[in-house]
């Protein structure tokens, strides 16, 4: 697709103490993109994703959402994060909160969303994710693949712009893992701008416009995904890729 | 030893004079504990806070209230703090609340730090600002671990309440002691009052026990 420029990443460089976690990065994400982050464990992919929406704050680089370069000490971030949906390893939900509950929290305590209109759009987003009877249910009592597509749904009730996943079915029993990323298809199909750490090779193959392959902090490749997968260009991602399937 | 027939008997000529000790007992209980949660919560806020000065703060509040004894405090507030002019109920409530709160402040500390830390990441990945995150979604579930641990500190302050006796407030125990001078029936009376302090411990346990099931909905 050759939409808008929706994230630039600069010459982006991390640190957590002596380790240098992200080295360089250069990245772009066009509207509607669906992008996938793979590599190895500590290769800065979560790291990378977390600098988006600055729950890691750069040391040094540009970070750049919808044309304007943000920084953390000049920008309102809350008011940032409400354009950049995350879905997380660890679904995060909020356990003493039912799930509608979860999902109009933020638009009715942040945006200021009635709670009657909240709770309208809040069930619109649960048709869509398959768990229109779950709405008073809490979330102790929902397998693993419904608490992700809870909190998919709670992270789209603010209408971002752009949606991160970070390893959204890691933690999942491997039976479950097939509902949550049929949601995320869905969602990549309406052309939700997307960037996903995964492990999922099927789904980064299938659904990726683009894949990146990180390793060290650096990012080695960029392609098609039938280019990364079928022909890779690098020696690291080959022996990557071999090791995963 | 009394026998239970007498004590029976002493229980119910005197239990006017007990239930105004009581109602005594539980308002300074019910104060001291109340004022005792908000200085808990601030100086929980203070240990957490990340600023050097403000937790050195909290640390040497909770250092002196650890290492010197209640009844030095309530005495220091009462004939200390002369220029205060404090009365005696007002002595024994704020020196509770000074003392408690420390142990509370404690309580707290403890509960916020142990909801895990995707809690916050996930109000701030929604765009809510740390202290909204800390209102709506950390303190809801601090408080709740928090219940067993402040029952516990509310049934310490009730009966630590009878220190009262020795600034001469008249509750329960200085009830007891009184009595049982005037009618050289020491015994009978503090096995009176006894009863009494296991009767309001028990309602405490009870009214925590509730609020710990009606808050457990999300189990």
């Amino acid at each position: 697709m050759d939409g808008r420029d929706m994230i630039n990443v600069k010459k982006l460089n991390k640190s957590f103490g002596d380790l240098h976690v992200l080295k360089d990065v250069d990245m772009t994400v066009k509207e509607s993109d669906v992008v996938c982050l793979i590599g190895a464990s500590g290769s800065g992919k979560s790291t990378l994703l977390r600098c988006l929406n600055f729950l890691e704050i750069k040391d040094d680089g540009q970070i750049i959402i919808e044309g304007e370069e943000i920084n953390a000490n000049t920008h309102d971030l809350n008011e940032v994060r409400q354009k950049i949906g995350m879905v997380f390893q660890h679904f995060n939900l909020f356990p003493h909160k039912n799930v509608i509950e979860n999902i109009i929290e933020a638009p009715v305590h942040v945006k200021g969303v009635s709670k009657d209109q909240a709770i309208k759009e809040a069930r619109e987003l649960l048709v869509k994710v398959g768990l229109a009877d779950k709405e008073n249910v809490y979330p102790s009592r929902l397998s693993g693949g419904q608490k992700q597509r809870v909190a998919i749904a709670r992270a789209l009730a603010m209408k971002p712009d752009i949606m991160l996943f970070d390893e959204p079915t890691s933690a999942l029993d491997p039976e479950l893992v097939g509902e949550v990323l049929a949601t995320m298809k869905e969602l990549a199909e309406e052309g939700m701008t997307m960037v996903v750490v995964t492990h999922e090779m099927g789904f980064a193959r299938e659904v990726a416009d683009w894949v990146v392959y990180m390793h060290g902090g650096r990012i080695i490749e960029v392609g098609h995904p039938d280019e990364i997968f079928d022909k890779p260009k690098e020696e690291r991602t080959r022996e990557f890729l071999s090791k995963t399937f | 030893m009394p026998s239970l027939s007498h004590v029976i008997e002493v229980f119910f000529d005197t239990y006017d004079i007990f239930l105004k000790g009581m109602l005594l007992t539980l308002q300074v209980t019910a104060v001291s504990i109340f004022i005792a949660i908000f200085i808990g919560l601030l100086f929980a806020f203070l240990k957490i806070s990340g600023i050097k000065i403000l937790e050195w703060i909290a640390n040497a509040y909770i250092y002196l209230v650890r290492g010197t004894p209640l009844i030095v405090q309530i005495f220091i507030f009462y004939f200390g703090m002369t220029n205060l002019n404090m009365s005696a109920f007002w002595a024994v409530a704020l020196g509770l609340a000074f003392h408690n709160g420390a142990y509370i402040a404690e309580i707290f500390r403890g509960t916020i730090q142990s909801i895990d830390k995707g809690q916050m990441e996930a109000g701030r990945s929604l765009g809510m600002s740390r202290n909204l995150t800390m209102r709506r979604v950390i303190l809801p579930q601090a408080f709740r671990r928090a219940l067993p641990p402040l029952g516990n500190q509310f049934i310490i302050g009730l009966k630590d309440s009878s220190l009262a006796a020795f600034i001469g407030m008249y509750e329960l125990f200085n009830v007891a002691t009184t009595k049982g001078a005037n009618d050289f029936d020491n015994m009978t009376y503090l096995l009176i009052v006894a009863v009494y302090y296991l009767f309001l411990v028990y309602l405490i346990s009870a009214l925590v026990g509730l609020l710990e099931k009606k808050l457990s909905v999300s189990d």
